[in-house]
């Protein structure tokens, strides 16, 4: 088998931990918030240039979003990925699942195809997981999710991984090309590497394609491509609590918290 | 705009709720997604209908008729046995182009996930992934998705006003299960199933399942964050002791502290214990909605600004480490007391 081709898609997001509610209008305040990749983005990552030590081969980034976006990409191929391809268009925002997921296949389209696209489990800001499978879908090609331990048989063609399983597991192989997403936390990415970085931070190691360089359908992308509209903000339903503070010498509070505990479990 | 496969013109006004199964075992959110189901079908006057795919599955039609389904689409096959995502997806899509259903519901769980991922596509259809809550307009029959945003104490309400199938998810624990009633009447209809080896590519190569903690149905729950250091030895005891379960938020579990299987809300559960006993937990948003449905919150922390003091009915500020043991003490000079 020729060299492995692998993309690895990213996305930026702002730091979860900087986000702020503000307590007037109950709007997130996004203004404080520096961003990062996407935390379980760099699990895959991490995957994919295992892989490549391994077995050879090229990992490329992919990742859809404003300009803005492109440093962060910079971490990724200071950490060794060869090339980073960022989808950027006016054109794609306000982008559901149904149209991320088809901007992204044109991308990779674009690209010859890939042998192995790696992504997170979940962004940490959306949170639904759903893009890996909406992707494979719009690719037409096999999909093993929230997987860890993955590897390659390079000359057999498959990927393998271990899914875990309602008190257990399984252990999934499919045919190459395929869409793989990595269970977060289940490897230690690594450090951009300082002898590579300065290259990473060259001219030209980022490509931007806009609409017109990809070729989409026009009413695929974007708010037109998205089925789904927000309607509305509701404010989170609060439930109101009472609040009290026990107070006393660890003792103390001990027997007040067995009191209260003792009418409401099973202490035999 | 691109439309879906099927659109408003064709759709048949009624639910559906994909009945997920494991060795002839309904999961829970699916009779919680039936019991939801069925009342907003009643609100609007529409049927539910179960979609049931499994091999030797057949008995379970019967008990998602007693959950509230008017009737079950079955699919049985040898190779719907163990899931794979072609298959299920295959047989799954074909079920709806057929019956064409104006709302399809899924539990949000790793297989549920796979399954509506691949079948919102192949409609071009929308996708409400981990919905809070459901509600259907009863004039245009939109369905109203329900999610939280982004760590924000903001809900964002969602619609598909032209795509068919409104798909959603749900994880489990959002909805409480309802009465199961073996004397209702329904209707089961086979769906002939067309699938053959070549079709599905995922090989399995080993698989093991067992027993597993079920956060969801626990009475008491004992919560570790990231102020107890991953030590949760203590909070095990004090678990066993009152007849509960450890639960963790996500720092403890992306460390490898403790199985992902115990992390509340975020790509976890959603818990009504009869008390939560809350650890060294900060207290952001989505932690908190994970244990909102708690009936008493008892929270311990040794920052006594911590967030999760607002969310608590008891606050103790002081540390993990002397106050939970101390509470065992005196838990066990009770129990002493009672057995003497």
């Amino acid at each position: 088998m020729p060299d492995l081709h692998m993309v690895v898609c990213l996305k930026v997001v702002p730091k979860p931990e900087e986000i702020r509610v503000d307590p007037e209008t109950r709007r997130l305040d996004r203004t404080h918030a520096r961003s990062e990749i996407n935390p379980p983005d760099l699990n895959a990552l991490e995957v994919a240039l295992s892989l490549k030590d391994e077995y050879g081969g090229r990992v490329s980034l992919l990742s859809m979003g404003p300009p803005f976006f492109e440093p962060y990409l910079r971490v990724g191929l200071a950490m060794g990925a060869a090339h980073a391809f960022l989808l950027s268009d006016r054109a794609f925002g306000g982008a559901d699942t149904l149209a991320t997921t088809y901007t992204l296949a044109r991308g990779i389209h674009k690209l010859g195809g890939a042998d192995l696209i790696l992504c997170g489990e979940e962004s940490s800001d959306g949170a639904t997981g759903q893009v890996p499978a909406g992707l494979a879908e719009w690719l037409d090609i096999g999909q093993l999710t929230l997987v860890s331990h993955v590897d390659v048989d390079p000359v057999r063609g498959v990927v393998r991984g271990r899914r875990n399983l309602k008190g257990g597991y399984e252990i999934l192989e499919v045919p190459l090309p395929a869409v793989v997403s990595v269970r977060t936390a289940s490897n230690e990415p690594r450090f951009m590497d300082y002898r590579i970085k300065p290259w990473a931070f060259e001219e030209g190691r980022v490509t931007l394609w806009s609409r017109a360089d990809l070729e989409v359908d026009e009413t695929c992308i974007g708010v037109a491509g998205s089925p789904t509209t927000v309607s509305g903000l509701a404010q989170a339903r609060r439930r109101e609590r009472r609040r009290q503070l026990l107070t006393g010498t660890p003792e103390e509070v001990g027997r007040q918290l067995a009191e209260l505990l003792l009418p409401r479990t099973a202490i035999d | 705009m691109a439309a879906s496969l099927y659109g408003i013109e064709q759709e048949q006004k009624a639910i559906w709720v994909f009945l997920e199964q494991e060795s002839g075992v309904l999961e829970r959110v699916s009779l919680e997604l039936l019991s939801k189901g069925r009342q907003l079908a009643d609100q609007a006057g529409w049927p539910l209908t179960g979609l049931l795919l499994g091999h030797a599955v057949a008995p379970l039609a019967r008990e998602a008729i007693a959950y509230g389904a008017d009737e079950v689409v079955l699919a049985e096959h040898p190779l719907l046995s163990i899931f794979t995502v072609e298959a299920h997806s295959l047989v799954a899509f074909s079920a709806l182009r057929q019956g064409q259903p104006s709302v399809f519901l899924l539990g949000a769980t790793p297989n549920g996930r796979d399954l509506a991922g691949r079948l919102a596509v192949r409609l071009r259809t929308g996708l409400n992934a981990d919905c809070t809550d459901l509600r259907l307009m009863p004039e245009t029959g939109v369905l109203v998705s329900e999610v939280s945003g982004f760590g924000g104490g903001v809900l964002a309400l969602i619609e598909m006003p032209h795509h068919r199938p409104q798909m959603a998810t749900v994880r489990p624990g959002v909805f409480l299960t309802g009465q199961a009633d073996y004397g209702r009447e329904g209707r089961v209809i086979r769906q002939p199933v067309d699938l053959t080896e070549a079709l599905v590519h995922t090989r399995i190569v080993e698989r093991v399942t067992g027993q597993s903690v079920d956060l969801t149905q626990t009475p008491a729950l004992v919560v570790g964050g990231r102020g107890i250091d991953g030590r949760f030895d203590v909070l095990r005891e004090l678990a066993d002791l009152i007849g509960g379960e450890v639960g963790a938020t996500r720092p403890p579990v992306d460390e490898g502290h403790i199985e992902r299987e115990r992390q509340i809300w975020q790509t976890g559960v959603v818990c009504r214990p009869k008390v939560a006993i809350v650890c060294g937990v900060s207290g952001a948003f989505h932690f908190v909605v994970g244990i909102q449905g708690a009936g008493l919150v008892i929270a311990v922390n040794s920052d006594p600004h911590a967030p999760i003091f607002d969310f608590a009915d008891y606050c103790v500020g002081g540390d993990v480490f002397e106050i939970v043991p101390a509470l065992i003490r005196a838990l066990r000079d009770v129990r002493e007391v009672a057995h003497a």
